[in-house]
């Protein structure tokens, strides 16, 4: 059984086709890229497995069972499938540690102590536990980046969604990212990656996806994805941006 | 004529006694106004962001009326149009109160409440929706996102201007004389018809009123160093 299975899915926002017809399949632990320009779907497509979007046609199992079953509560849904932002979305009135306990301590009931000591542990993971005490303010974005990392990996997921995490970041600071989401990789975890860090792509990804116009029109394995192209549209966009 | 000064006969005895007595009574009607305000308030603007058409309406239709008068008109209505709006038994009861006081404090927690339900309201809009995103992301529900990210970084952002509205409340409670509530614009406007001294006697209230609002801006000041510096996206 895969870890998740896209059914011919459509999504609209209002009148606007924008997802039309994606059917993937993502098995445990595999490492899924998703690239494409501007407006392609790629934000909506992911966010559909967190039910942050709504999908108007088609299925979406995680685990063999639909998402949008009546039995399936959105906010335990939620706490399976991590998600990080391009913006980093911390809370700014919290410290780094309560970035991170927050939701084990009011969504799953965890002791203080407990939560606190798991949420040290993934910091050091990521690298920034001495940083615990201080507001995401005084973090840099590529600090601030790897503590919504830990955050969403608080809740234990079985899927980790990250959407274009780089983009907002000075270019000094993409590799501490970068290499957080690579040992995430290789220890296992199911990744679907939003972006276009394509030495990423190149290490870790098992395959990468092209998307335009809502649509898959591409997808392989990094090598043959870089090496050799098929549609044209694919080495119109790998032209621009390698 | 040459005008004698003579601030001993303000700042000592009968007199000094009477601006004590107005303090305290504009303190009372400013507090127990504020507290009312902010109840009202509150409530105004949770039914402004219910969606509840009928809710929406009145609160909005509150706020604007509230808000587009002018404070002694409203003060007026209160205090003359009391007879006319409320049960007779009711107003018998409010006759053997402090009549004048209740209706001040009436008029300035309506007035006052129609500004910080606006406050409140923009408070919360003012928060990205990406934190409600992010927090419901990680499965937290509706209530407990509003209640642990949205609404404490909301209330850091109200505090300051709500202060200042606390401040323009305790400073429109001075127009609370023109219906005869003894606060200290009254008291020194006494002052002055029993003794032509009323330079001293408003000075000496310029001055109190001064010095209270100073003291709590100077608090905004320290609020928004110690506590707003954390608040940024
Ligand atoms: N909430 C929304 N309401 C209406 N239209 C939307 C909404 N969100 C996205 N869109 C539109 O849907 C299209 C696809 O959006 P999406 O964010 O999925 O694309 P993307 O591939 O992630 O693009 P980008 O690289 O710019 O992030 C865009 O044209 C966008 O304007
Ligand atoms: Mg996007």
């Amino acid at each position: 059984m895969a870890m998740i299975e896209f059914h011919d899915v459509h999504k609209w926002y209002g009148e606007f086709h924008v997802l039309k017809g994606i059917t993937q399949k993502v098995e445990k632990g595999e490492v899924l890229v998703i690239c494409g320009p501007s407006g392609s779907g790629k934000s909506s497509f992911i966010r559909c497995l967190n039910r942050l979007e709504p999908i108007q046609k088609g299925q979406i199992l995680l685990e063999g069972k639909s998402i949008h079953d009546k039995s399936v509560d959105v906010n335990e849904l939620r706490t399976e499938v991590g998600i990080v932002f391009q913006q980093f979305n911390l809370y700014p009135h919290l410290s780094v540690l309560q970035n991170v306990t927050l939701a084990p301590t009011k969504v799953r009931k965890m002791p203080k102590a407990k939560a606190e000591s798991i949420a040290m542990e993934l910091l050091e993971r990521v690298g920034i536990h001495d940083q615990a005490r201080k507001y995401p303010v005084e973090l840099s974005g590529g600090q601030q980046q790897r503590v919504a990392i830990a955050r969403a990996l608080a809740m234990q997921p079985k899927v980790m969604l990250f959407d274009e995490p780089t983009s907002a970041l000075d270019p000094e600071m993409i590799n501490e990212v970068l290499n957080a989401m690579k040992d995430l990789a290789r220890a296992g975890m199911t990744m679907l990656c939003v972006t276009h860090e394509m030495g990423f792509a190149r290490e870790v990804a098992d395959r990468v996806v092209f998307m335009d116009g809502g649509k898959v029109i591409e997808e392989a394995p990094p090598d043959v994805f870089f090496s050799n192209p098929q549609h044209e549209r694919t080495q119109a966009f790998l032209r621009e941006i390698l | 004529m040459q005008y004698n000064f003579d601030w001993k006969l303000v700042l000592s005895g009968e007199y000094l006694q009477w601006i004590i007595d107005g303090v305290v009574v504009t303190c009372q009607i400013s507090a127990l106004s504020l507290v009312l305000a902010m109840a009202i308030g509150t409530l105004i603007a949770v039914m402004r962001l219910s969606a509840v058409r009928p809710l929406v309406w009145f609160s909005a239709g509150f706020t604007e009326f509230f808000r587009n008068t002018p404070l002694l008109v409203q003060i007026f209505f209160w205090y003359f149009g009391s007879d006319a709006v409320l049960p007779a038994a009711v107003n018998q009861w409010l006759y053997k109160q402090n009549f004048e006081f209740a209706a001040g404090v009436i008029a300035l927690a309506v007035y006052t409440a129609a500004f910080i339900a606006e406050e409140i309201r923009s408070g919360i809009f003012s928060i990205p929706r990406t934190q409600l995103e992010a927090s419901r992301a990680c499965g937290l529900t509706f209530l407990q996102a509003m209640r642990y990210v949205v609404l404490p970084q909301a209330f850091r952002i109200i505090v300051p201007p709500l202060i200042s509205q606390a401040l323009n409340l305790f400073k429109n409670s001075s127009l609370c004389m023109t219906i005869g509530v003894m606060e200290l614009t009254y008291m020194a406007r006494q002052i002055e018809s029993y003794t032509f001294h009323g330079f001293e006697a408003f000075t000496v209230s310029t001055l109190i009123y001064l010095t209270i609002s100073l003291l709590v801006s100077f608090s905004i000041t320290q609020y928004n160093k110690y506590f707003l510096r954390t608040i940024k996206y």
